[in-house]
C-alpha cells in the first residue's frame, strides 16, 4: 500500500471514459418494446401507397386515375399535377459550384419520370392493403424517351439527355487544384518531371444502403400544427426543409425520430415521400401513414457511390511520390438530393490519402443519368478517395516493383510531423501510421501468411492466397462550420447540448445528435457522469424530438461524439461551474478554495465540510437559500463547432483466398488496427468497426445494384442485391492504438465510419496479391466468382456483372437486355 | 373472411382474418404485436422470425390461416415480463445488436438454433442464422451472443434471468485502451 491509496472516502468514482457498459438501448431493443415509426397507429388514420414510374424516361402523356379513386376503401388518390402548386422541390443543401445545375426534383413528378420508381400519383386509404391494392388501377400513359445510364456516353460526344430542358447531363464541375490553392506544386509540372507515372481507371460500382428498417412516415395534423414521425437520421434537417419546401412554418412543424432501425446516410435525406405524407395530412386534416416495401426502399431510397475514377499517380524510381491526378465522374442518377453534389465533393480532400505528396489536382464532373439519385452512404466521398490512393498505390508498388507496404512506409507522414497540413489543404491531427501497421501485422499473423502465400505459388495450387492493405485516413467529426461555409454547404456544422438538473438528483442531458443504432443514450451517459460525478444510471438522454431537443444537426459523418458529445462535455462544464456558486454560497467559502471530485464540492482543507451536486440541485429547485443577484438554476446548454475535423487512421489487412479453378475468393483473416482516439465505450468502438468492416467488404464482394439497358434496377430485392449474411464474413481481428484527437474535450475522433472506410481496397489488393502472378491486373468490384473467373481466363476485369442471359442475372430479359453488357477491359492502360 | 384460433404469448385470440392475411400482418396489426417486425417481401431478411408451434418460422411466409390452432411465440413472450431469456441477456452483454431492428428475428432464430444445437461452433452458429440478415453488427457479437447463451444454457437448469441482471462487467473479449 503506498499512501495515496490511504486517501478517506472522498475517492473519485471509477471513471466511466474507457468502460465496456453494456447499452442503456438494449432493453426495449431485445424485448420487442421498441417505437420503430410502422408500429404507430393513431385513430383514423389513413394509408399511403405510392404509384411509381415503370419506366426510366418519358413524358406523361394522361394519368386516368378514376377506376383508382371508385375502388373500395379508397378516400383519394393525387398526382404531381394535383399536388404541383405545393410540392416544391426536394433540397438540395450542397450548390458545390455557383453553377451547378439544379433540375428541380418534385415529390410526385408532373410531365416527366426520369427514372424507374420514380412517384407519379399517391393512394390514400382507409388500409394499407386497399391502398396497395388501388395502386394497379392508375392508367399512366408514359411517351417514352431515351434513358441515359452510362456516365461515359452522358458526357461523350451527342449524348442523349437526362433532363431534356438542360443543355447537358452535367450538374457541375468541381476543381480542386494544390497548385491553385497555394497548398502544393503545379501538378502539371510535376507530372512532366516525372520518371514514373501510373494511370488506372477505377470503378466504384452503385450501392444501396439498405438499412434494415424500411422508410416509415407518420404525420398527424392538429390544427394547423403537424408532427411528423419519421424513420429518419436527421429530424432537425428535415425540419427546417419541410418548412421551406411545403410552407408549413417551422415553428407548426414537430419532427420526431423514434427508435431508427438503422440509416447508413440512406436516411439522411428530405424524401418525396415525407413531403407527400404531410401534404396529403394537410390537404385531408387527417393521420396519414406511409411505410415502404423492401423493393420499394430498394429502388427508391437513394443509393450511394458510383464513381468512375481515372487516377494517375507519378514518383521516381525510388517510389517517392511526387503528384496525384484525379478526373472524377460521379453518378448523380436523376435528381439531385439533400447532398448528392457533396459527396465525391468531401472525398476531394482525401484522395491523397496518409502520403506525402508535392502536387495535387483534383476535378469531378457531377452527373445526371436516369437512375434512382445517389446521396450519403457510410463514407460519403471517403470510401471512394480511399480505394482510389490505396489501390493506385499497390499499382505504383507492382509498377516499380516494391513492396507495397514499403512503398507506403516511404512516402506516408511520420508520427513526429504531426499536425502535418497535406496537399489538399487538410491538417492531420494525431496519428502514428508505423505503430498502427506494427500492431495490425502482428494480428494478421503475416510473416506466416507470406510463406504461405509463397508455398501456394511454388505449387502451382489451385487456391491462391494474396495479402492486402489500406493503410487510411478520414476526415471525421462534421464539421467545422466554416469549412462548410467555404465549400458552400447551406448550414453549419455544429452540434448542441442541453443538461437539466432535476430536483431529485437525476440528470436529464437533451441531445441534437438523433441516433439511430450508435449508443449515444450509453455514451453521453458515460461521459456526463464522469464531468458531473453523477451515477450512470441517473443518466437519462433524450432526443431524436424536435419539440424535447429544439437544437441539432444529427448523426452522419461520424460526427456524434466528436461534436455531439463534445457539446454534452461543455455543457457538463457549464452546470458545474453554476453549481460552484450555489455550493460557496451554501458552504459559506470562497469559490476559489472549493474542490470537485466524486460529484460533490468540499472546502480545501476543512474536511467534513461538502456539499453533493443532487444537494445543489434540490437547493436550485426550492431556490429557499440562494446566492444574490444568481438565478436559481444550474441547468445548462452548449452548441459546440469544431476548428477543425478529425483524423480517424488505421491499418487494414486482408489474407484472401482464390480458387483460380472456380473464382471463389474466401477472406481467410482479417485484421485491422484503428486509431479513433480516446474510445468512450470500447464495446460500442469494437461494434461500430465490425458493422463498418461489414459494409465495405460487401462492396468489394457482394453489393452491386444493377440496371439493365432498359433502366430497371434488375438487384431490387434481397434475393438480388446481396447484403452478406453471417455466413458470408470472416471474424475480424480488430485492435486499436489511441492518439488523442486535439480538437475536442474528449479527444474521440469518430469511429463510425473508419471500418467501412478502410476495408474495401484492402480486400480487393488482397484478391490481385494473389492472382497477379496470373496476369490479373484489375478485378471490377464486387468479386463475384464469374468475375473473377473471366479475369482469369479472359483477361480483363472481369466485366460488367450479371451479364443478360446469365444465373445471376436478376430482371427479365428482353431485347433490348440480352448481350448489352460485354465483358470488356475497364483497365485504363498507362496514358 | 375466414376465422381463426391461435394462442400468441400465451394469450388465446379468435379472430377474422382475409385468407391472404401473413401472420406477421395479423401479429402486428391485429394483434399488436409489433415487436415483430417486417425487413423485406422475398422471405430473405428473417426480421420476422417467430415461434410456431416451438419452430422457428419466418412469418412472413405463413399465412395467419395456416396458424389456427397453433401456438406462436414473439420476442414479446419470449420471457416472462421483468426477465430475459438467455439468449436476449447474452445480446445485451455481448452487443449482439446496434439499432436492434433485426434483433428479434435473430433472437428467436437462434434460440432455435440452440435446440438443435446446444453447443454450436463460430461456423455453425453463422451458417445456423444465415437466413437472418443483420446491417448493423458484422455478426461477430451475435455469434458471440450465441455461443454465450449456449453456454449458459447448457450449464443453467434452463431458468430465465431476472432483467436486473444483464448489466454485469466487461466482457473479457473487449479491447482496452493501449
Ligand atoms: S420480413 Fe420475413 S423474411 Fe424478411
Ligand atoms: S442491429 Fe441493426 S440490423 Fe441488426
Amino acid at each position: 500500500m503506498t499512501a495515496v491509496e490511504d486517501r478517506p472516502t472522498t475517492e473519485a468514482p471509477e471513471r466511466e471514459v474507457g468502460k465496456a457498459r453494456r447499452r442503456k438501448e438494449d432493453a426495449r431493443l431485445i424485448t420487442g418494446r421498441t417505437t420503430w415509426t410502422d408500429n404507430m397507429v393513431l385513430p383514423g388514420m389513413l394509408h399511403l401507397a405510392v404509384v411509381r414510374s415503370p419506366v426510366a424516361h418519358a413524358k406523361i402523356s394522361s394519368i386516368d386515375t378514376s377506376v383508382a379513386q371508385e375502388a373500395p376503401g379508397v378516400v383519394a388518390v393525387l398526382t404531381g399535377r394535383d399536388v404541383a402548386d405545393e410540392q416544391g422541390s426536394i433540397p438540395c443543401a450542397w450548390p458545390v459550384t455557383p453553377d451547378m445545375v439544379n433540375p428541380g426534383h418534385p415529390s410526385i413528378a408532373v410531365d416527366e419520370v426520369n427514372h424507374v420508381g420514380e412517384a407519379v400519383a399517391v393512394i390514400v386509404a382507409r388500409s394499407k392493403a386497399a391502398a396497395q391494392d388501388a395502386v394497379e388501377l392508375v392508367d399512366v400513359d408514359y411517351d417514352l424517351l431515351p434513358a441515359v445510364l452510362d456516365m461515359e456516353e452522358a458526357t461523350g460526344q451527342d449524348p442523349d439527355l437526362c433532363h431534356d430542358h438542360l443543355e447537358s447531363n452535367r450538374s457541375f464541375h468541381f476543381v480542386f487544384d494544390g497548385g491553385e490553392a497555394g497548398t502544393g506544386a503545379d501538378t502539371d509540372q510535376v507530372f512532366a518531371d516525372a520518371e514514373v507515372v501510373v494511370s488506372r481507371r477505377f470503378v466504384q460500382q452503385r450501392l444501396i444502403p439498405a438499412f434494415m428498417e424500411p422508410r416509415s412516415v407518420v404525420v398527424q395534423p392538429q390544427g394547423d400544427n403537424y408532427t411528423m414521425w419519421s424513420s429518419t437520421q436527421v429530424p432537425h434537417i428535415l425540419r427546417i426543409m419541410l418548412a421551406m419546401v411545403t410552407g408549413v412554418p417551422e415553428h407548426k412543424l414537430r419532427v420526431v425520430a423514434p427508435d431508427v432501425g438503422g440509416g447508413f446516410g440512406g436516411k439522411l435525406q428530405v424524401t418525396p415521400e415525407e413531403v407527400i405524407s404531410l401534404l396529403v395530412a394537410r390537404r385531408l386534416g387527417k393521420p396519414v401513414k406511409w411505410t415502404e416495401t423492401r423493393s420499394e426502399s430498394l429502388m427508391t431510397a437513394h443509393h450511394g457511390r458510383d464513381q468512375i475514377q481515372y487516377i494517375d499517380i507519378a514518383s521516381d524510381r525510388e517510389g517517392n511520390v511526387k503528384g496525384l491526378r484525379c478526373r472524377i465522374l460521379a453518378d448523380m442518377g436523376a435528381y439531385l438530393r439533400l447532398v448528392s453534389p457533396g459527396v465525391p465533393v468531401l472525398g476531394a480532400f482525401m484522395f491523397n490519402g496518409i502520403y506525402k505528396f508535392d502536387a495535387y489536382r483534383f476535378e469531378c464532373d457531377g452527373v445526371f443519368t436516369n437512375k434512382t439519385p445517389t446521396d450519403a452512404y457510410r463514407g460519403a466521398g471517403r470510401p471512394e478517395a480511399t480505394f482510389a490512393i490505396e489501390r493506385i498505390m499497390d499499382e505504383l508498388a507492382v509498377e516499380l516493383g516494391m513492396d507495397p507496404l514499403e512503398l507506403r512506409r516511404k512516402n506516408w507522414i511520420k508520427a513526429e510531423e504531426f499536425p502535418f497540413t497535406t496537399v489538399a489543404g487538410m491538417t492531420y491531427d494525431s496519428g502514428d501510421y508505423e505503430t498502427a501497421t506494427q500492431q495490425a501485422l502482428e494480428l494478421l499473423g503475416y510473416d506466416e501468411l507470406r510463406a504461405e502465400q509463397q508455398r501456394r505459388r511454388e505449387s502451382n495450387d489451385p487456391v491462391q492466397l494474396g495479402i492486402g492493405f489500406s493503410t487510411f485516413t478520414e476526415m471525421c467529426g462534421l464539421a467545422p462550420s466554416r469549412v462548410l461555409g467555404s465549400l458552400s454547404y447551406g448550414a453549419g456544422g455544429w452540434e448542441h447540448a442541453a443538461i437539466r438538473m432535476l430536483p431529485t438528483g437525476k440528470v436529464e442531458v437533451v441531445t441534437g445528435s438523433t441516433p439511430h443504432g450508435q449508443g449515444h443514450e450509453t455514451a453521453w451517459s458515460q461521459l456526463v457522469a464522469d464531468r458531473l460525478g453523477v451515477p450512470f444510471e441517473d443518466v437519462e438522454v433524450l432526443h431524436g424530438d424536435t419539440s424535447v431537443a429544439p437544437r441539432g444537426l444529427d448523426t452522419y459523418g461520424s460526427r456524434s461524439l466528436v461534436v455531439g458529445g463534445a457539446a454534452v462535455v461543455n455543457a457538463a462544464e457549464k452546470v458545474v461551474a453554476k453549481a460552484r456558486r450555489v455550493a460557496a454560497h451554501l458552504l459559506e467559502a470562497s469559490e476559489d478554495d472549493l474542490d470537485y471530485t466524486g460529484g460533490k464540492f468540499s472546502v480545501r482543507g476543512t474536511p467534513g465540510s461538502e456539499v453533493s451536486i443532487q444537494e445543489i440541485a434540490l437547493a436550485t429547485f426550492a431556490a429557499h437559500n440562494f446566492p444574490e443577484g444568481v438565478e436559481p438554476s444550474i441547468d445548462a446548454d452548449a452548441t459546440f463547432d469544431p476548428e477543425n475535423f478529425s483524423f480517424p487512421h488505421g491499418t487494414h489487412v486482408c489474407a484472401m483466398e482464390v480458387d483460380t479453378e472456380t473464382g471463389m475468393v474466401k477472406i481467410r483473416k482479417y485484421a485491422c488496427v484503428d486509431d479513433v482516439g480516446t474510445i468512450v465505450n470500447p464495446l460500442i468502438v469494437e461494434g461500430q468497426v465490425h458493422g463498418g468492416l461489414a459494409q465495405g467488404i460487401a462492396q468489394a464482394l457482394f453489393e452491386e445494384a444493377v440496371y439493365d439497358a432498359d433502366g430497371n434496377l434488375t438487384t431490387g430485392t434481397f434475393v438480388d442485391y446481396l447484403v452478406p449474411s453471417a455466413a458470408d464474413l470472416p471474424h475480424f481481428d480488430t485492435g486499436n492504438t489511441v492518439h488523442e484527437a486535439p480538437g475536442n474535450p474528449i479527444g474521440a475522433k469518430g469511429v463510425g465510419e473508419a471500418g467501412c472506410i478502410a476495408s474495401t481496397p484492402a480486400v480487393v489488393n488482397a484478391a490481385l496479391d494473389a492472382v497477379r502472378h496470373l496476369g490479373v491486373r484489375d478485378i471490377r468490384m464486387p468479386l463475384t466468382p464469374e468475375r473473377v473467373w473471366r479475369a482469369l481466363h479472359d483477361g480483363g476485369d472481369g466485366g460488367d456483372r450479371a451479364t443478360a442471359g446469365t444465373n445471376a442475372y436478376g430482371g427479365a430479359q428482353t431485347e433490348t437486355t440480352a448481350g448489352v453488357s460485354t465483358p470488356q477491359s475497364a483497365l485504363g492502360g498507362d496514358r | 373472411m375466414t376465422q381463426i384460433n391461435v394462442r400468441v404469448d400465451g394469450v388465446t385470440y379468435t379472430d377474422d382474418v382475409e385468407p391472404r392475411t401473413l401472420l406477421v400482418h395479423y401479429l402486428r396489426e391485429q394483434l399488436g404485436k409489433v415487436g415483430t417486425v417486417i425487413g423485406c417481401d422475398t422471405s430473405n431478411c428473417g426480421a420476422c422470425t417467430v415461434h410456431l408451434d416451438g419452430s422457428a418460422v419466418k412469418s412472413c411466409t405463413v399465412l395467419a390461416v395456416q396458424a389456427d390452432g397453433g401456438e406462436v411465440t414473439t420476442i414479446e413472450g419470449l420471457a416472462p415480463q421483468g426477465s430475459l431469456h438467455p439468449v436476449q441477456k447474452a445480446f445485451h452483454e455481448m452487443h449482439g445488436l446496434q439499432c436492434g431492428y433485426c434483433t428479434p428475428g435473430m433472437i428467436m432464430a437462434s434460440v432455435d438454433l440452440l435446440k438443435e444445437n446446444p453447443d454450436p461452433s463460430d461456423t455453425e452458429v453463422r451458417e445456423g442464422i444465415e437466413g437472418n440478415l443483420c446491417r448493423c453488427t458484422g455478426y461477430q457479437n451475435i455469434v458471440r451472443a450465441v455461443q454465450q447463451a449456449a453456454g449458459e444454457m447448457r450449464g443453467a437448469t434452463n431458468g430465465h434471468v431476472s432483467a436486473a441482471d444483464v448489466d454485469i462487467a466487461a466482457a473479457p473479449h473487449v479491447v482496452g485502451q493501449s
